[in-house]
């Protein structure tokens, strides 16, 4: 467990990048990575989400139909500070590959740990969406993730 | 000249003598010349397929990335229900419980096979191993995989799980399955290349009849496929995408 698993609840209110914002329960209390799995993901170039693996419907606790078409920031965590995404958004913009350990968001509120790699997807050389593949993080990644993000937010 | 046709060097050599016998199967059904090359390294064929001396192939996830973004090739079929998942497993009695538990210094037992070794690591980063901090002891066949697990030369080995299911009972019951993967979306594939593309409709169409035509069926069987599926070009890319995020 990680540790800010201290089970605590809270109501905050989400402010997205776009402007937008909600609130949402938090409850930090962490749901382990299942073993041997890939959570995957798509979405179009603005972000909303076109494609979700059976995993990703599992850990996220939305049903398949809640995921599709919704913006992926449905799954950001408070804890997880706006520069991470920054970065995410322009390495892929650029056509790079993006890796990185991100703190998700639950629909019960309870989060998950993952390493992340995000990739553009070209078709006849034109950008048609992202895909992202989570594997499960170390504990020790998880641990350095925490300490480095509570700098940065 | 004869069409070059060749099958990814990375599973159980008794499957084959299935693959000569779809060649001469095929090779009726479409009426050309095709010749069979088989190789034992991932490297010579590599090369082959470089110089441009492969016209379709049977291919390992890893590699249609190459054929397919670098060399013109189209994905025609995939077996039917046939993925490609790897199991990490440990002697029956070894104390290592978890992945976790592993440290810098494990010793994996592996085989050349890109796509195992590729998945196999990414089970081993939850324990903070990467393959600058293991000592990778390649063997050429799970069985000696299992074997140097049971004398104590290795700590962990990687076995592609299909591979590991068809061990003997006694084997499997020296041996622990320490996590499997379950990734479901990543598996082999027919591939043809630019010089016959002009076949590829009449080809998936042959393939996907297969399990219904009389001589097909016996074929299908001693490769020990189902049957084939279509692989559309978007389905394909999916796939090379998901591959692309596991290589760095
Ligand atoms: C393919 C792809 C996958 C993403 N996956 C996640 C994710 O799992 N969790 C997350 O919080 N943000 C993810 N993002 C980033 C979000 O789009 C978004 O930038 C982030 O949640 C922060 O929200 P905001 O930019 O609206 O403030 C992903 C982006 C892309 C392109």
């Amino acid at each position: 467990m990680s540790d800010q698993d201290t089970g605590a609840e809270r109501e905050v209110t989400l402010h997205y990048y776009d402007g937008s914002e909600r609130k949402a329960l938090i409850v930090d209390t962490e749901v382990p990575y299942p073993d041997g799995k890939l959570i995957v993901s798509r979405t179009d170039p603005q972000g909303f989400i076109t494609h979700a693996n059976q995993a990703f419907v599992d850990m996220s606790g939305y049903s398949r139909e809640e995921l599709i078409g919704a913006n992926h920031n449905i799954l950001r965590h408070p804890d997880m500070p706006a520069v991470a995404f920054k970065g995410l958004w322009d390495t892929v913009q650029s056509g790079q590959k993006w890796q990185g350990f991100v703190k998700n968001l639950r629909k019960d509120g309870k989060y998950y740990w993952v390493k992340a790699t995000v990739i553009p997807n070209i078709r006849q050389g034109k950008l048609v969406g992202y895909t992202s593949v989570r594997r499960k993080p170390s504990r020790s990644k998880i641990l350095e993730s925490e300490a480095l993000y509570a700098t940065l937010k | 000249m004869p069409h070059n046709f060749t099958v990814s060097p990375d599973f159980a050599p008794d499957h084959m003598s299935g693959w000569f016998y779809f060649n001469t199967w095929l090779q009726r059904k479409l009426g050309v010349d095709i010749h069979l090359e088989l190789y034992d390294t991932f490297e010579q064929q590599r090369m082959d397929i470089r110089a441009g001396k492969v016209d379709m192939i049977y291919a390992n996830p890893y590699d249609a990335s190459m054929l397919v973004r670098e060399l013109g090739f189209k994905a025609v079929v995939r077996p039917v229900s046939k993925r490609d998942e790897a199991v990490i497993v440990v002697a029956a009695d070894s104390p290592i419980a978890t992945v976790e538990d592993l440290g810098a210094g494990t010793r994996v037992a592996t085989t050349a096979d890109p796509d195992v070794d590729t998945i196999g690591m990414i089970m081993l980063e939850p324990a903070d191993l990467d393959a600058a901090s293991v000592q990778k002891h390649v063997y050429n066949s799970h069985v000696l995989i299992a074997k140097s697990l049971l004398n104590g030369e290795t700590d962990v080995g990687f076995v592609l799980k299909q591979s590991y299911d068809e061990l003997s009972d006694l084997i499997r019951g020296r041996l622990r399955v320490l996590v499997a993967s379950q990734i479901s979306v990543v598996h082999h594939a027919l591939l043809v290349g630019p010089a016959m593309m002009d076949r590829f409709d009449e080809l998936r169409d042959l393939l996907v009849a297969m399990p219904k035509d009389e001589k097909g069926v016996g074929v299908l069987e001693s490769m020990e496929i189902r049957g084939w599926e279509p692989m559309s070009e978007e389905q394909t890319e999916f796939m090379i995408d998901l591959i692309d995020t596991l290589i760095d």
